[in-house]
């Protein structure tokens, strides 16, 4: 039965082996199995006449795709999930041995970043002690995502081999925003410092996607894709976070039963270095199972986008039958512009999630649901927030709800219309795709506003 | 067996007797991946066509569910290969889905025969 192949399709064969090896889904055992199907299928083609190459050719043909190969192991083993995400970068597999300098690579880069971010105190400035002055927590407010975010760009520079002009000019925001909100004189505590701080964060982690994404950040196609990065990043971060609390309530809790104090050194050590490290390991975390094909997200997204949508529309008939409409209250204007926050994420990741081609069924109802309802309350909470300004005038927080609530308007406003199209069947879902990644730098030109403008606008307040 | 574009039976209707037929082939004795297609193809008339690697998916899923068996074994030319054999439990299930196939089976037939009456002129290949 074996035949004599000649060497050049000899390793064309083995090409085949190790790119199939690459593929996560796939133990060396499997890929034995296809191998062996592949010369038995060879030998019978060259027994009906066709030389090596091309029985090669036929056979791999008739294999069938590798990728869609792969995802039906993937989905035979979602067991094995897991396992893999503890195996180094994109070609490790378990058959290749544990990717040992990938891993010290990122323990590196999340050690840099933790002491960075600890690099302050030599100079004095520590608010993770009791002694620590409200300076020290205004500068870590303004700088924590300047201190944390560039190592994630660095990570990225690194896993994906990026110029040195890219890495420059991705750092250039840094180094802009690193002056403006320290050379700015804030009232401290302030409105206009608080809105800086949240809106930092928000920008630098547009400017860090766009080294995630190599610089190709202008298609819609891979800044979905940021997206989707997003949405796993944030879901493992929140695990580790979990786990990490109880790490340190339990290991505060030991070292008392044996009367020594761990609080000083897990509250200045173990959690701003764990919060910042753990940055970067969940970075190479998410990384290292892009290739598998399970998320998370869309989970969470299926579960929630109905249970929201259940809500927004009980508070609006709740509105509607008490009278009581928007109370124009700060706590509450504040509540529902996080509300549709996080009705967007949630719109965004099931977007994300979605096979474009597939036909509208009754997720997509729910989401036309959720978008319209979303829709109405923002409607409703600009009222309130132009009746205020009409009544009290500007101020920072004011201005950044009303620009925050217009700029959610357009975005569902046309969501809802695209989806309502696509329900109908005359529009495809990419358009919706288009819409929102299209959407995505609004965000950011947005939070670069807030930060850099709305201090000298409201003379830092 | 020219894989995707499969002009002679539809994708679903390989893909839904996909199980019964590998189940069935085992039924026969202990075989391996390549032989089963071949038997398939064999067994069709060259009619059912698969694209060759889905074949190792549903095997491992089989051996998850506990209706076959693997084993490797080195043939005399020295290549790894791994069989399969039927399990009592697979055994079971082949019966199970040769009874549903049956009802599927005869309902059609009985359906083709109202449409053979109202279409008679033109009749209809039916393989099987």
């Amino acid at each position: 039965m074996e035949s004599s192949i000649e060497p050049g399709v000899e390793a064309r064969i083995g090409e085949w082996r190790s790119y199939l090896l690459r593929r996560q889904a796939l133990a060396g055992a499997d890929i034995d199995e296809l191998e062996d199907h592949l010369r038995s299928e060879m030998s019978e083609l060259g027994a009906a006449g066709l030389n090596g190459e091309e029985s090669f050719l036929v056979a791999i043909r008739r294999m069938g795709g590798v990728h869609e190969l792969s995802r039906e192991f993937a989905r035979e083993r979602s067991s094995r999930l897991w396992k893999q995400l503890m195996l180094g970068g994109e070609g490790a597999g378990e058959r290749e041995g544990t990717n040992y300098r990938g891993i010290a690579i990122t323990v590196g880069i999340a050690a840099a970043a933790a002491l960075a971010f600890k690099a302050p105190a030599v100079f004095g400035v520590n608010p993770f002690v009791d002694s620590g002055s409200e300076w020290d927590a205004s500068f870590y407010a303004r700088n924590a995502a300047l201190l944390a975010l560039p190592f994630l760009v660095g990570f990225f520079a690194w896993r994906r081999a990026l110029p040195a002009r890219t890495v420059a000019a991705l750092l250039a925001p840094f180094a802009i925003a690193a002056v403006l909100v320290n050379a700015y004189p804030f009232d401290q505590g302030g409105d206009t410092e608080i809105l800086a701080m949240i809106h930092l964060p928000i920008l630098l982690w547009l400017v860090a996607g766009v080294g995630y994404l190599a610089g190709d950040w202008r298609r819609s196609g891979p800044r979905m894709d940021f997206v989707r990065f997003t949405g796993e990043w944030f879901i493992y971060y929140a695990l580790i976070a979990f786990g990490g609390g109880v790490l340190c309530a339990v290991t505060i809790g030991i070292f008392q039963a044996i009367d020594l104090d761990a609080e000083p050194v897990v509250a200045q050590w173990v959690l701003p270095c764990g919060a910042v490290g753990a940055v970067i390991v969940v970075a190479w975390l998410v990384e290292a199972k892009q290739s598998v094909i399970e998320n998370m997200a869309p989970v969470l997204t299926a579960v929630f986008t109905p249970l929201f949508a259940l809500m927004l529309v009980a508070a609006i008939v709740g509105m509607v039958a008490s009278g009581n409409l928007i109370d124009a209250d700060r706590d509450v204007l504040i509540l529902l512009d996080v509300l549709l926050v996080v009705v967007l994420g949630l719109v965004l990741y099931a977007i994300s999630a979605r096979d474009p081609d597939t036909r509208p069924g009754l997720m997509d109802g729910a989401q036309l649901v959720l978008v319209v309802s979303a829709l109405v309350i923002d409607v409703l909470a600009l009222a309130a927030i132009v009746w205020r300004i009409s009544e009290f005038g500007w101020t920072p927080n004011r201005t950044a709800g009303l620009g925050l609530n217009v700029l959610l308007l357009a975005n569902l406003a046309w969501t809802a219309w695209l989806l309502t199209g696509f329900w109908r069947g005359r529009r495809t879902f990419a358009e919706l795709e288009r819409w929102q990644t299209g959407y995505i730098p609004l965000y950011g030109a947005w939070a670069a506003a807030v930060v850099a403008v709305f201090p000298l606008a409201f003379t830092f307040e | 067996m020219q894989a995707e574009t499969d002009s002679r039976i539809g994708k679903d209707l390989v893909a839904a007797s996909a199980m019964p037929l590998v189940l069935a082939i085992l039924n026969e004795g202990e075989t391996y991946g390549y032989a089963i297609l071949k038997r398939i193809q064999e067994l069709s008339g060259g009619a059912m066509e698969w694209t060759d690697g889905m074949l190792y998916p549903l095997l491992h899923r089989l051996d998850r569910l506990g209706f076959v068996e693997a084993r490797w074994d080195s043939p005399e030319n020295g290549r790894k290969r791994r069989y399969y054999r039927i399990t009592p439990a697979g055994s079971d299930a082949l019966q199970e889905q040769r009874r549903q196939w049956d009802v599927v089976a005869g309902t059609l037939r009985n359906a083709w025969r109202s449409f053979e009456a109202a279409m008679a002129p033109m009749t209809p290949v039916v393989v099987g």
